[in-house]
């Protein structure tokens, strides 16, 4: 019972950062028709972005994680910007290829960069954990949940509060309506791949300290990330995060209670179910029939 | 003519080694023919029935460990009590059983997978790779996890009057792999040339109207999806007993990239694309290796798929297709007048 | 089988199609009779491409059910309606538009001939004779489909290349492919001109009399009284009138529906179109 607390506090501090991952992820394929592949090498983008700003420029632990998320922000807008506005009118698996190439640039590029060795990024919150009898709750944990569910507000508010998240839901209702009705599609779509990116680096700004940075630690954050939008159904925002939420929890308490070596495969377990019973995720919206 | 580019690769790498002793260079030769077996049944799936699975390393990994293991033996327990031994037997066995069993995984993926499409169905098979390379990796009583099935036996083939031979050599290595790649191109010409290679073509081109015309979805990709798992198994089986060394790592996502790599460049979709691809991108290492890292090289073909996604979509034997239809035409043109066109079908306003 | 007349070939039994909370089609009944010519008529949203889409498994209706020769194809999927004889075309041009008209008809004869499984894949495999033979009853045929529909000067041409026109008679080309005993034309003749719609029609007729029963969805009115047997009109996904077409021509509820009021509309656009 009293691991049982641990392991769904656990859960919830993961959950938060997958749910980043995954509203990242289905917010530029519903609005963009997107596979974004760059997704893991963004993660990791935003881990190696707050360790240059914690430790090579010794900004402020706080200050440092802004950095990271505007990092991530601008990365994103150029990419969308270079690669994907050019082709605009391709097919979505020349675009994913396209941002296969572009992850394989990045991940590459930053193991060239920094080496394959570990870097931590140390963070001002005190070791000790927090103790509540058995329960242990350590400070940067907590502040990631609370990081993760704060990020999370902020895009629920700009998606359904403001005109730039009016533009984006009309444009991800039919982006032909849309232009008509005088939305700029085509700043939609950089802003809606900068703020998917955005999400992703921040991901990786606040795990980094909690483990630390690899070149290769998007990898798996890329494949959770697809587990969690197929769970949800691929666009749907609310989807993406229940769905990081149950994906963080199958894996915690799969992890604890049956295997740890197989933690990773429980996305896919989940995959296999939710395509035996529901192909289009648990939450998708109908498709329309045209 | 680009129809000429697989009679006239066959011939240079038939002849290629008696010219060529270089150890390291035969080497290359020979993973590069593995891979582009693999391309091969790759293209199958993402060519000619357009559907994109960057899961095929799994295929490979799998035929790699399916043939070491009945080679190599094993021993392991599993729930209920139950155990199973086995003694180690013929590499040629192993070899038929990857290629059975992989033909039967890629059956499974095809039935599961093939109940969604386009980013979904991308995203399954990625991480079914996924789990497979985690099984690899965890499952240490069968695969010894990270420390690798070492001493993998060679390929024994058994030769009429001599008995069975090991081929130790890579000369006898490298002329397997190239008969191996010469049956796989053959069969898949083959199929794709037949009534199931049309029916493939139509879902490709218009799955509603492929529909409408009776053609089941589901059991063409199926068939398709098992014959180039298969094929990829056939692969891993020749690169673990050549290697002879396998860990966990043959199952990483940037084999899959290499191979999408090499069927893309080359022209998904055709029988001569892998082929070109793969020359190309299986011997650009050992062109890169001397003046740059490794991770310098995989920078260098993400650039090139970017580049070729941008300028020649289509591939090189595509583009090669086309430049030699203008030029076909152009020469007509200055033969005679164009054909007139058929009187009755005016044009429309 | 309930009370089907017996020439019937196709019932629509109550056909109710919902989206959402939107109507498309309430309560749909008709039959279509073996070896007759009829036309599905109604404004635009009327359902008819709907009715079309349920019809050959593309949609499930969410009331009601259609038999095909006295079977219900509720649970039936496209490819298996399409086997059991009931062949469509699609309203927006649909081409194998990368392959040539030959190649076209090809994929569309992909079953033709099929034998025994175990030596047809023995067949796929290797060149036997057999395989040769069969080969070539495929072109064959492909080259006198190809030919009935007048498109030979251009079987080796792209499909894609092709005008409109032609385009639709590739896909009529295709259906034909399926050796339907009944097809479903979704506007056939739009984008033809008036001498390729009268050669068309004289299509239309001639495939008939070879037993082949055909529904129509059509809005070139003239053409429609000329080759109909029989029409039915829908209006908001009801059917409001049923019979010849003298009697359709001349129905109040018709004219009310369709021409008169969707008359400017047409025009409209038309001038569109152009």
């Amino acid at each position: 019972m009293d691991q049982l607390l641990q392991h769904i506090f656990n859960a919830l501090v993961l959950g938060g950062t997958y749910a980043l991952l995954g509203i990242g992820l289905t917010l530029i394929f519903g609005i963009m028709n997107v596979v974004n592949f760059t997704h893991g090498a963004l993660y990791t983008f935003g881990g190696y972005a707050m360790y240059l700003a914690a430790v090579a420029l010794g900004l402020n632990f706080f200050v440092a994680l802004p950095v990271a998320l505007v990092a991530g922000l601008v990365l994103g807008a150029i990419i969308e910007f270079t690669l994907l506005r050019p082709l605009r009118r391709s097919d979505i698996d020349t675009t994913m290829l396209v941002m296969i190439g572009a992850g394989i640039i990045m991940q590459s590029g930053t193991l060239w960069i920094f080496g394959g060795v570990a870097k931590a990024v140390p963070t001002p919150f005190p070791a000790q954990p927090l103790t509540f009898g058995p329960v242990s709750l350590s400070y940067v944990n907590l502040f990631v949940l609370c990081a993760a569910v704060a990020l999370i507000a902020i895009t629920y508010f700009t998606i359904n509060g403001t005109k730039l998240g009016r533009a984006m839901r009309a444009t991800f209702q039919d982006h032909d309506t849309a232009a008509l009705m005088g939305v700029n599609v085509s700043l939609i779509y950089t802003a809606t791949f900068a703020i998917g990116s955005a999400l992703a680096s921040a991901a990786g700004a606040l795990l980094g300290p909690v483990y630390v940075v690899t070149p290769q630690m998007g990898d798996l954050a890329a494949v959770k990330a697809f587990a969690i939008v197929i769970l949800g159904g691929l666009g749907s925002i609310s989807g993406a995060t229940i769905g990081g939420f149950i994906l963080a929890f199958a894996e915690e308490l799969g992890a604890g209670y049956i295997s740890s070596g197989y933690r990773d495969a429980m996305g896919f377990l989940i995959i296999i179910a939710v395509l035996l019973v529901k192909p289009t995720g648990l939450f998708a919206r109908a498709e329309r029939i045209g | 003519m680009t129809r000429f580019i697989a009679p006239l690769f066959l011939v240079v790498f038939a002849l290629l080694p008696l010219g060529l002793t270089d150890p390291y260079l035969l080497n290359a030769l020979i993973i590069t023919g593995i891979l582009t077996i693999c391309a091969m049944s790759l293209n199958l799936l993402l060519g000619f029935t357009g559907q994109l699975s960057l899961g095929h390393v799994a295929f490979f990994g799998i035929g790699a460990y399916v043939s070491a293991l009945t080679a190599l033996g094993f021993d392991v327990s599993l729930p209920f009590g139950l155990r199973v031994t086995h003694e180690g037997g013929s590499p040629l066995l192993g070899f038929v059983l990857a290629i059975v069993l992989t033909g039967l995984c890629g059956y499974l993926i095809g039935r599961l997978s093939f109940r969604v499409r386009g980013a979904y169905f991308v995203i399954v098979t990625i991480s079914f790779a996924e789990v497979v390379r985690l099984v690899a990796l965890n499952w240490v009583e069968l695969t010894q996890g990270p420390l690798a099935l070492t001493a993998i036996p060679n390929m024994v083939l058994p030769v009429p009057s001599i008995g069975d031979v090991a081929l130790r050599s890579k000369m006898q290595n490298y002329y397997l792999v190239l008969a191996v790649g010469v049956a796989s191109y053959l069969l898949i010409a083959r199929l794709v040339a037949s009534r199931f290679g049309r029916a493939m073509r139509g879902l490709k081109e218009n799955e509603s109207l492929a529909l409408s015309l009776g053609i089941n979805a589901t059991r063409t990709l199926t068939v398709a999806a098992t014959v180039s798992a298969a094929m990829a198994g056939a692969a891993g089986s020749l690169y673990a007993h050549y290697i002879r060394i396998i860990d966990p790592d043959v199952f990483l996502f940037s084999y899959t990239v290499t191979m999408v790599i090499m069927v893309v460049s080359g022209g998904k979709g055709t029988l001569a694309g892998p082929l070109v691809g793969g020359i190309i991108f299986g011997l650009l290492p050992v062109a890169l290796r001397p003046v740059m890292a490794p991770e310098a090289q995989w920078i260098v073909y993400g650039a090139i798929l970017i580049a070729i996604l941008f300028l020649m979509p289509r591939g090189i034997v595509p583009a090669l297709e086309g430049l030699g239809e203008r030029i076909a035409a152009r020469r007509k043109a200055g033969d005679k007048p164009t054909d007139a066109m058929p009187a009755k079908m005016g044009a429309n306003p | 089988m309930s009370t089907t007349s017996s020439s019937a070939i196709l019932n629509v039994e109550h056909v109710g199609m919902k989206f959402g909370g939107l109507t498309a089609i309430a309560d749909l009944h008709f039959d279509v009779h073996e070896g007759e010519i009829l036309s599905l008529i109604g404004p635009n949203g009327a359902g008819k491409t709907t009715a079309f889409n349920i019809m050959t498994g593309f949609l499930k209706p969410t009331q009601g059910r259609v038999l095909f020769r006295g079977r219900d194809l509720s649970q039936t999927r496209p490819n298996e309606i399409a086997r059991l004889g009931l062949a469509r075309t699609f309203q927006r041009t649909s081409v194998f538009a990368d392959d040539s008209v030959r190649d076209n008809v090809l994929i569309g004869l992909h079953r033709f001939g099929d034998d025994t499984r175990a030596t047809a894949l023995l067949d796929r495999l290797f060149p036997t004779p057999a395989a040769r033979r069969a080969e070539n009853a495929v072109r064959e045929r492909a080259e006198a489909i190809i030919d009935m529909v007048g498109l030979s000067a251009r079987a080796g041409d792209k499909a894609g290349s092709l005008s409109y026109g032609e385009q639709r008679l590739v896909g009529f080309a295709l259906a034909l492919a399926v050796e339907p005993k009944m097809l479903l034309l979704d506007e056939p003749v739009s984008g033809m001109n008036a001498s390729e719609t009268q050669g068309f029609v004289r299509l239309i007729r001639k495939v008939r009399d070879e037993g082949v029963t055909i529904l129509l969805v059509e809005h070139d009115m003239p053409m429609v009284m000329e080759v109909s047997d029989r029409i039915v009109c829908l209006n908001y996904g009801r059917l409001i009138a049923e019979g010849p077409p003298e009697a359709i021509r001349t129905d109040p509820k018709v004219i009310e529906a369709y021409l008169g009021k969707s008359a400017a509309k047409l025009e409209q656009r038309e001038v569109a179109h152009a």
